[in-house]
């Protein structure tokens, strides 16, 4: 009754965006991919774009993105994702294509792939979600896990003698001319989701320039894979993995463009 | 303070927590009660909420519907 | 038995299979080509990298045969028409996504100019595909629809089959040619340019306007839909199986020994039937146009009224399991072989198709 009284003297200020289907979500509780696909949503539905885009979902926990994103979408074999939008980019230089990928997708099996599209300055964006860890597969290390990270095939901590070392593929292709804008970001709080969404909106509008790759990595969590409840991977976030993978843009194009 | 409050449905709520930690009011907390799925879900515990959307920006599974007081509505009021 | 040509025939030039292969493409309305370039196929996409931006289209070398493919799936999912090339190796490589092409259901054409293998192997023909091209390759239960052309005019003809098969059916379809046949010249006729339209296809991801959305998949995690989806795959290859037969015969009708074989060395048993009816043996020849569906029935049907098969391949033996298959025990299957590059001749399969007949021990009287 009372919220009743309450609502007549309010106004929505925030509701899940309809760009996102009923579907109820796979994910782990706490997972930021869900957060990451409900953010990306609500961006195509501000601006107005979900008849024009078409999305590239990996091989991965967001294997099923299709299922949750009311835009046309395909799936990619693993690690193709950025070959697969390609070929949707080259023959719709119109529309809006980006693909969705995590870590094993985009820089392990996928590294060739991932260099080469942003190497040809492929119009697309380029969602790099990193929480350096396998996790549908049950939790294996990913060229992005961190050193003494335990995983279920790094059951010591990952060892540089070993494994090598843990792989900064953006700052890898921040270098490559064809890379427009490189950033990144994080969903774990509510600034750092607000700045992934004005990342977004920057990303789509630059699509319409032609100018380049779009890429935005996104360090994210695992609760299932990292073993912690919700809570604790914020501070797993904040304390191990933005001292490996601080936040912030990496290249911007510069103002003078046309 | 401007008024607020938040619909959360309970049914699609994980009990992950992430809007508890979000919230700067400590409007939120985990019911004792559990929904279908067997998840402990959140509910709004107290009074103070100002509809900052903060809770419903980082929840993962878009279980929050905010609202807020107008601020012609919250002017009114005052 | 074989399709003819509606589409008017313009222009006459002669030229190597795998050009005229590509611009046979460019003609039937290639909406994109992705490739990677491979011995002895390369012409294939340097003829498109320098054609293709003076008509239509969109022509992209790949970083790799394994990036190609999945290219062509996009674009194919996107609703264009699109084929890739490749030889052997890289074929091997194309096998993934091949698969997900086939479970997915988008038409696309490949074109595997094959080479001598296993392994790296060598830049010389070969039919060492054949098992690849037909009995899978890639993963799962699936098929391409195969087309094997002898000349270059089926190289250019193909193209357009290909691209008709696998619209209709929304399956992959593979012209399966080799090293030879690319490299050689003859005179080719081409059909008009924009003689095969085509229409973006409604299931295709083009941007959801004034629709539910599309979405392109291989994935289904439920056991009674991966099966449902399987069955579904099975009945469309059984359609293909009923409809899309094609083959070649040559003086099969007083037979007593026929000679089965694909490609170029059908060409060399051609010769071969006409050397050995001048020293008075009824040889005959079936030539098996599309190698997926097989054509069982002439086989199974010649089976019981012949004396021998004898396959001829440039490989270990393979098509001649499928033979062997069709003809059920009712009569012998020989096999002879080249490989690793190297050709046969009519000469020898002549003194193989002797060596079989001498041995042979008539119910009547017919010794030479």
């Amino acid at each position: 009754m009372q919220e009743e009284t309450l609502l007549d003297d309010m106004q929505c200020v925030y509701q899940k965006p309809s760009t996102l289907t009923n579907d109820y979500m796979h994910y782990c509780p706490g997972c930021g991919h869900a957060v990451a696909h409900k953010i990306l949503m609500e961006v195509v539905e501000e601006m107005g774009i979900q008849e024009d885009i078409i999305g590239v979902a990996p091989v991965g926990c967001s294997v099923f993105a299709y299922n949750y994103m009311n835009i046309d979408m395909q799936e990619a074999a693993h690690g193709r994702a950025s070959a697969v939008a390609t070929g949707i980019r080259r023959v719709l230089p119109e529309k809006y294509v980006f693909s969705y990928q995590g870590d094993g997708d985009l820089a392990a099996i996928g590294t060739a792939e991932t260099i080469h599209t942003i190497n040809r300055g492929e119009n697309i964006l380029i969602v790099f979600i990193n929480n350096g860890i396998y996790g549908m597969t049950g939790g294996q290390m990913a060229p992005t896990s961190l050193f003494g990270q335990k995983t279920s095939t790094s059951p010591y901590g990952r060892d540089i003698e070993h494994n090598g070392y843990p792989l900064k593929i953006t700052e890898l292709i921040a270098h490559l001319p064809g890379a427009y804008y490189v950033t990144r970001q994080a969903v774990h709080t509510p600034n750092t989701v607000r700045k992934f969404k004005k990342s977004l909106k920057n990303a789509f509008e630059y699509q319409k320039l032609k100018k380049g790759t779009c890429f935005i990595e996104v360090v994210s969590n695992c609760p299932s894979g990292w073993k912690m409840t919700p809570r604790e991977t914020l501070a797993y976030i904040e304390e191990k993995m933005l001292p490996e993978y601080p936040l912030g843009d990496l290249k911007v194009p510069t103002q003078n463009k046309n | 303070m401007i008024k607020g409050t938040v619909l959360i449905n309970t049914e699609t709520c994980k009990g992950c927590e992430l809007c508890i930690v979000a919230c700067p009011q400590e409007s939120l907390s985990l019911s004792q009660k559990i929904n279908l799925r067997g998840y402990r879900y959140v509910e709004l515990s107290q009074d103070n909420c100002t509809g900052c959307t903060n809770c419903a920006i980082v929840c993962p599974d878009a279980a929050i519907t905010v609202y807020r007081q107008s601020k012609q509505n919250y002017k009114k009021a005052v | 038995m074989k399709e003819t040509m509606e589409t008017k025939k313009t222009e006459i030039r002669l030229m190597k299979g795998n050009e005229a292969l590509a611009e046979a493409a460019i003609r039937a309305g290639l909406d994109a080509y992705f490739g990677y370039p491979i011995t002895p196929q390369s012409e294939v996409l340097e003829y498109l990298t320098e054609q293709i931006p003076k008509r239509r289209g969109v022509v992209l070398q790949a970083e790799s045969e394994v990036a190609s493919i999945n290219m062509i799936y996009g674009a194919a999912g996107a609703g264009a028409r699109v084929m890739t090339s490749s030889s052997s190796p890289g074929m091997s490589l194309m096998q993934e996504g091949i698969s997900y092409i086939a479970a997915a259901e988008l038409p696309c054409l490949l074109v595997n100019v094959v080479r001598g293998g296993p392994g790296l192997g060598t830049i010389q023909p070969s039919q060492g595909d054949y098992f690849q091209a037909t009995k899978g390759g890639g993963h799962g239960d699936y098929r391409l629809i195969v087309l094997a052309p002898s000349s270059v005019q089926e190289m250019c003809d193909f193209v357009f089959d290909g691209f008709k098969l696998a619209e209709k059916y929304r399956n992959p379809t593979m012209i399966l040619s080799d090293g030879a046949l690319g490299q050689m010249m003859e005179k080719v006729e081409f059909p008009e340019e924009g003689s095969l339209p085509h229409q973006v296809p409604a299931w295709a991801t083009t941007g959801k306007k004034g629709r539910e959305r599309n979405f392109i998949t291989s994935l289904h995690m439920e056991p009674e839909q991966m099966e449902e989806i399987n069955l579904h795959l099975q009945r469309k290859y059984k359609t293909i199986e009923e409809n899309e037969v094609r083959y070649e015969t040559f003086e099969v009708e007083d037979a007593e020994i026929v000679l089965v074989a694909f490609g170029l060395p059908a060409r060399i048993c051609q010769k071969t039937v006409e050397l050995a009816r001048e020293k008075g043996i009824k040889a005959g020849l079936v030539r098996p146009i599309t190698l997926f569906p097989f054509p069982k029935k002439i086989l199974s049907d010649l089976s019981k009224k012949i004396d021998h098969f004898l396959v001829i391949e440039l490989n270990a033996g393979q098509m001649v399991e499928d033979v062997m298959l069709a003809a059920n025990g009712r009569c012998p299957v020989h096999f002879k072989g080249r490989m690793g590059g190297m050709l046969i001749q009519p000469e020898d399969v002549l003194e193989e198709i002797e060596k079989i007949v001498a041995q042979t021990v008539p119910l009547e009287a017919e010794q030479e």
